[in-house]
């Protein structure tokens, strides 16, 4: 028998006005039960204030086989990060 | 340790893709679950947290027998936490596994049907309150040592799993030592009786790390894919020189007349458990083997109504839904 609950995607805000976190996964029939089991799951002490629950089914993920064409662009642009620059000393902060 | 004797798989895959591949591991970076991994390793996984899974689940049914009968409020109310902890590990846990491609009720199948098994130390019946002290400070503090280096291990989501586990785990093992210091401090009686669930727990507590291991071939391949980190006696030597000065605080004896300090090797020399006494459990023949199957059994039975019933509700909800926009 395929009943099997649906498998769900949990996300989580922490205190401190942060993003929601991926924390895990959990099964459940429907999204309002989902937040429920993620509450008993997920933040028995305090993780959180704020719970965002998406079906595991509704992600699109890259493919670990593109890693290389899909983030060499940003590798190869290390004048992205401002220590790429020589600032001299006597300019002071910057 | 909740994984016992866990067999690993042989692979027969392209020697430069499993060279590719313990490259990746020797470098120490994590294996994610849509990434390619030797068959062998995704098997033994699945055996591995799987077990481990079980064993959390399971591992309610000796500490339940004692909710509804603990000595006050808050030891109650305490108690009831580090169960539905336990409930939270093990669906941490099943979750880890599922993502290597097996289902929820695969592996709980699979558990029922005695394809896979939970640790043995579950087998052993907790007889009065002393041995949910005991229980806490020696099942969770051996469940530790084994945990604790598996926050290292190279699959991503189990060892994701474990951190979260070993942030919760200490909490478990000092509410047992509370409760043995409790007792050790009480009444000649009270006394006696934590002094006797030592007795009972010690040695099944040493064998949850299982059979000395250091001729396994499958405890070899597992050490090289950094699913095990360190061999059973390592981590069982660790356990009791951790536990002897915490058993002498209590002013408890441990049961064990060949147990002494070695200056040479920095730890102490102490005396194997019955190794019988452990395949006989492992085989199904511990105490309480049958207890526990049955009360599994009999959850996941009479918990099928309510499964289903929840998912007929949502799919109405959700065609009620569609039929009003």
């Amino acid at each position: 028998m395929s009943g099997e609950w649906p498998l769900w995607e949990i996300f989580i805000r922490g205190q401190h006005g942060l993003n929601h976190r991926h924390v895990g996964s959990l099964h459940a029939p429907d999204a309002e039960m989902a937040v429920k089991h993620a509450r008993d799951v997920y933040t028995r002490r305090n993780e959180g204030v704020s719970i965002w629950v998406v079906r595991s089914a509704a992600i699109t993920a890259s493919s670990p086989s593109e890693k290389g064409p899909l983030f060499e662009p940003s590798n190869s642009k290390v004048y992205r990060h401002p220590t790429f620059f020589d600032i001299p000393e006597d300019v002071g902060k910057m | 340790m909740y994984a016992q004797m866990v067999k690993s798989e042989a692979t027969n895959e392209d020697p430069e893709k499993l060279a590719a591949f313990q490259a990746r591991i020797d470098a120490g970076e994590k294996i994610e679950p849509k990434e390619w991994m030797p068959e062998g390793y995704r098997k033994t996984l699945i055996r591995q947290i799987g077990q481990h899974a079980h064993s959390e689940i399971v591992g309610q049914l000796p500490e339940g027998n004692w909710i509804t009968r603990a000595p006050t409020l808050e030891r109650k109310a305490i108690l009831l936490a580090k169960v539905q902890d336990e409930a939270g590990h093990g669906l941490y846990l099943y979750c880890a596994a599922e993502t290597l491609g097996v289902s929820r009720d695969e592996l709980t199948e699979a558990l029922l049907s005695g394809k896979m098994k939970y640790s043995s130390i579950f087998n052993y019946p907790t007889l009065n309150w002393a041995d949910i002290g005991a229980v806490g400070w020696l099942v969770d503090g051996a469940a530790i040592m084994n945990q604790v280096p598996l926050q290292r291990t190279s699959f991503g989501p189990y060892s994701r799993a474990m951190i979260r586990i070993c942030k919760e785990e200490s909490f478990h093992q000092r509410q047992g030592y509370d409760i043995m210091m409790k007792m050790a401090q009480g009444t000649p009686e009270q006394k006696a009786m934590a002094q006797d669930a030592l007795n009972r727990f010690w040695y099944p507590s040493l064998m949850m790390f299982g059979p000395s291991d250091k001729d396994s071939v499958h405890s070899a391949q597992s050490m090289a894919w950094k699913i095990k980190i360190n061999t059973n006696d390592e981590l069982r030597q660790k356990f009791v020189d951790q536990t002897v000065p915490q058993a002498e605080y209590l002013g408890l004896t441990i049961p064990d007349p060949d147990l002494r300090w070695n200056e040479e090797k920095g730890g102490y020399d102490f005396s194997e458990p019955d190794w019988s006494e452990f395949f006989e459990v492992i085989k199904g023949n511990g105490p309480c083997n049958a207890e526990r199957m049955e009360a599994r059994q009999k959850a996941w039975d009479d918990g099928a109504w309510f499964r289903e019933g929840l998912m007929a509700h949502a799919a109405k909800r959700a065609a009620r839904k569609i039929a009003a926009e």
